[in-house]
């Protein structure tokens, strides 16, 4: 295939050659062509090894026209050269000096494969049951960090049943859980400092969590009250928090990608000692943003962790239907970003990979991609109800079996450092925390009816203030038509 | 399916009302449409259907009367989000009705394709709002592929349904009408339904019609609007509007879901003794100019009403389209009640809207001018 395109720009070299100062590298073995005489010397050593027998059936010429990091290449296939000419008059080159480093050039019609029959491997610290593996390429967790992580993963689970509940009785419009991806939320904010910022989708409320976000802030983006740092605008579940370094919730699946691409490019140019990170799931690794953002991060060497939660469904749709490669993980490879397959609910795996994937990012300026394997072991949100298109068991198995939470209260509790007691302590505690902060959420007033129109722009336009003029006026003429909680 | 029905009785002429039907126009002259155009079978059987049954109506028979019609989006497999493709691929197979990867650009991209190899391709968004990412291959490559190529290629058998538009709490993302959008790109026809037997017939119409089609479903309607829809194959006419309620005072123009809110604003402004006219335009490009002019000339004034923001709204574009042929019938000036020019907001949506109040505030100003 690749010679039947070679064949097809036989003439399109010479219309690429603008100008022969750009001419940087590029092998020959033509000598009628154009091209060859305008060959730079340095890429001579590619004609350093003895010809391959068939090497003459790939007489061509290549150049490449360069302009510092943009470089365009123009290939053409020569079919009038003299074979026996080429073998007496040069070494025939075994390998191709091509942008990206040197091509080896096999007589063997070789299609690389679809599938691969060995699947990517996925890095695990803890088993199933919570005991190490051993020989674990693993960092070593203090006790502190290693408690906290698992306080903050019960929290998130209670926070989720308890908001998720709130949804069901009607007290807030939407809701959508994190349930049995508890460890990639906590553990991967853990290993990350808090000046790195975070381009979350929606399933990461436990990166905030973990940075210090409040149950009531939380209970307050839900009810969209005045305290709520969206203003209101926003479904529940759109957390923001310019404090925390974690860029507000947009509903646009995979969109932020980019933009963590964008942002670690800044804090390149800046030289701080921080990264991003992006969050997205399987279904998000669909989109033109997602193939948009790896390609520009390799390109402009942007320090940004690439964080797959592959759960397995995007709503309704299996893995199956959403991709065929293995996985996330060897996209990464193919946009030349370094990439990790990890256990995604093994918490102390999730830990290490992240941590590492870090300092690769900031002391080498490379983007870094983490594929996490686990289950979206809730629905897709409450709007959703996945026994429609998933069997129980299926569901059963992962929520029981591989829970990350039971897993890794096992080895804090081996360790010594967790025990019943403070489990249903800090389970009652989180318990009444969130209903007293539900219940105070929910008494607070919505944001005055001016939050409506600002922020559209920095300052507020004519139109917009016509607009909010006549919409006071209006109420004032039909209070009963309104909303009592929010002031206008 | 049958457990998709509100009501299920069965009627022996599409003339017959439901006296329980949930919003359903107040039309004497609406049925006479489907009449016209319902293959002949004047006595076509009809059900109570609500509207995303009536769609899945229409896609069903898509997928029967023509071997060669396929439909796909996210979640499209299993019934789609807003069950609109209910039981489809158990019947007519994976092959046929299926999941797509999510990326809209490549749902739209690829319907292109399969659409200019002579087929018809039914594409969903599944919101509207998530159209964007398609937004190049609507506007540079559907609305084009047939005037760029001298008429050698099309990809006419090309429709894309999303569901749009307010639903009491679905704040930016899940709620928005990005018509106006669309309806500046030549090429393209924009059709929006306002209830369920409308929607059957437009969206079969919309299919068969040889060019890209944009057709946007108003979700809050989905489960809500009940009506009579006849139970076999019928389109309705598109680039027609229809006057769904005749009056003599003043014009009000709208579509989709916003023609429930219009009606009820026309409801009370007849108590106050004033007579409105409303139209359903049902296709926004190419639009009906005709009869909403001939409606202007009788009634002297006009309202348009919509979701989307005001600014450049399609409002914008009836407005001086009839500002242009009645000036001199026009009393007063041109009203739009629409969406405020902001994003569309959480809990600020009951002010955002183009209420009931609002148009009826609006009525009686444009009336008393
Ligand atoms: C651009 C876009 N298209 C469609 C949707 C509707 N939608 C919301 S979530 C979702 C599935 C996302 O799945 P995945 O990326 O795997 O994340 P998960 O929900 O599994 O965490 C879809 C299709 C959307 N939000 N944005
Ligand atoms: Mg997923």
């Amino acid at each position: 295939m690749a010679t039947f395109f070679l064949s097809k720009s036989h003439k399109l070299i010479m219309h690429n050659l603008k100008s022969t100062k750009l001419l940087t590298f590029g092998v020959t073995n033509h000598t009628s062509s154009v091209a060859n005489s305008l060959l730079s010397s340095h890429f001579l050593h590619t004609r350093s090894r003895p010809p391959l027998p068939n090497d003459a059936g790939f007489s061509r010429c290549f150049a490449t026209v360069s302009s510092g990091r943009r470089s365009h290449t123009a290939v053409s296939f020569s079919d009038d050269v003299d074979q026996d000419q080429l073998s007496t008059e040069a070494p025939l080159q075994q390998e191709l000096n091509f942008p990206g480093g040197k091509v080896k050039f096999t007589p063997n019609k070789l299609f690389t494969s679809g599938s691969s029959a060995e699947r990517t491997q996925c890095y695990r610290v803890l088993n199933e049951n919570g005991q190490l593996l051993i020989d674990s390429d693993s960092l070593k967790i203090s006790k502190e960090v290693a408690v906290k992580m698992y306080r903050d993963m019960v929290t998130l689970q209670v926070m989720d049943t308890i908001f998720y509940e709130a949804q069901r009785q009607g007290r807030i419009s939407f809701y959508l859980t994190t349930i049995g991806e508890e460890a990639i939320n906590i553990a991967s904010a853990a290993a990350l400092s808090h000046n790195d910022f975070v381009f979350p989708q929606y399933r990461e409320p436990g990166v905030l969590l973990w940075r210090g976000f409040t149950l009531q802030e939380f209970a307050n983006q839900l009810f969209g009250n005045k305290y709520d740092q969206g203003k209101g605008r926003q479904m529940p579940i759109h957390y923001g928090s310019k404090k925390l370094n974690y860029i507000t919730v947009s509903s646009t699946v995979a969109t932020q990608i980019p933009h963590a691409v964008g942002a670690a490019y800044s804090l390149k140019m800046e030289k701080q000692d921080a990264c991003t990170i992006t969050y997205f799931g399987d279904g998000g690794s669909s989109t033109g943003d997602f193939h948009a953002g790896l390609n520009f991060s390799a390109v402009m060497e942007a320090p940004v962790i690439f964080f797959c939660r592959n759960n397995g469904w995007a709503i309704s749709t299996p893995i199956t239907d959403q991709l065929r490669s293995d996985g996330i993980v060897v996209r990464g490879k193919a946009y030349g970003i370094p990439s990790i397959r990890v256990d995604g609910n093994d918490a102390l795996a999730i830990y290490s990979a992240v941590y590492e994937a870090r300092k690769l990012a900031i002391e080498k300026q490379t983007p870094v991609l983490i594929e996490a394997l686990t289950y979206r072991a809730g629905h897709h949100s409450t709007s959703d109800d996945s026994t429609k298109y998933r069997p129980a068991d299926e569901i059963e198995w992962w929520r029981d079996g591989q829970n990350p939470v039971k897993r890794f209260r096992t080895w804090v509790e081996n360790n010594g450092w967790w025990n019943d007691q403070v489990e249903s302590e800090h389970r009652s505690n989180i318990r009444k925390q969130l209903s007293q902060a539900i219940q105070a959420a929910e008494r607070v007033e919505k944001p005055p009816v001016a939050d409506m129109f600002n922020d559209v722009y920095d300052v507020l336009p004519k139109n917009l203030n016509e607009q909010e003029v006549s919409l006071r006026e209006h109420v004032k003429k039909h209070p009963q038509e309104y909303p009592s909680n929010v002031a206008v | 399916m049958a457990t998709n029905l509100r009501k299920f009785n069965r009627f022996g002429s599409i003339l017959t009302n439901h006296s329980n039907s949930l919003r359903r126009f107040s039309s004497p002259a609406a049925s006479s449409g489907v009449l016209a155009s319902a293959d002949g079978q004047l006595l076509q059987s009809s059900k109570s259907i609500n509207l995303y049954t009536a769609i899945n109506q229409a896609l069903h028979i898509a997928l029967d009367s023509d071997p060669r019609s396929y439909i796909f989006g996210e979640d499209v497999g299993f019934g789609g989000v807003f069950r609109c493709t209910t039981g489809l691929a158990d019947q007519f197979g994976k092959h046929r009705v299926f999941n797509t990867p999510l990326c809209e650009q490549g749902i739209v991209g690829f319907a292109i394709g399969l659409a200019a190899m002579g087929n018809r391709a039914i594409a969903e968004i599944q919101f509207a709002d998530y159209i964007f990412p398609a937004f190049d291959q609507i506007v540079n490559e559907a609305a084009k592929f047939r005037y760029r190529s001298g008429n050698e290629f099309n990809c006419g058998g090309l429709t894309i349904r999303a569901p749009y538009g307010a639903v009491g709490h679905g704040a930016l993302y899940h709620s928005q009408s990005p018509e106006a959008f669309f309806c500046h790109v030549p090429g393209l026809k924009v059709v929006i339904p306002r209830s369920p037997k409308e929607a059957k017939g437009l969206l079969l119409a919309s299919i068969r019609d040889p060019n890209p089609v944009v057709f946007f479903e108003p979700k809050g309607l989905y489960r809500l609007a009940v009506e009579e829809v006849p139970e076999g194959d019928y389109t309705l006419p598109l680039s027609e509007a229809e006057v769904i309620r005749e009056g003599s005072d003043i014009t009000l123009v709208g579509w989709g879901a916003q023609l429930t809110t219009m009606e009820q604003a026309c409801v009370d402004a007849e108590k106050e003794g004033i007579s409105c006219e409303l139209i359903d335009l049902k296709t926004l490009l190419p639009w009906d100019k005709e009869t909403v002019e001939a409606s202007v000339r009788k009634t002297g004034r006009l309202l348009i009403s919509h979701e989307a923001p005001v600014t450049g709204g399609f409002g914008a574009e009836i407005s001086a389209s009839i500002v242009e042929r009645c000036f001199l019938r026009l009393e007063a000036p041109v009203a739009r009640v629409c969406g405020l020019d902001t994003p569309f907001p959480h809990v600020f949506e009951p002010f955002y809207m183009p209420t009931k109040n609002k148009i009826l505030d609006a009525i009686k100003e444009t009336v008393n001018f």
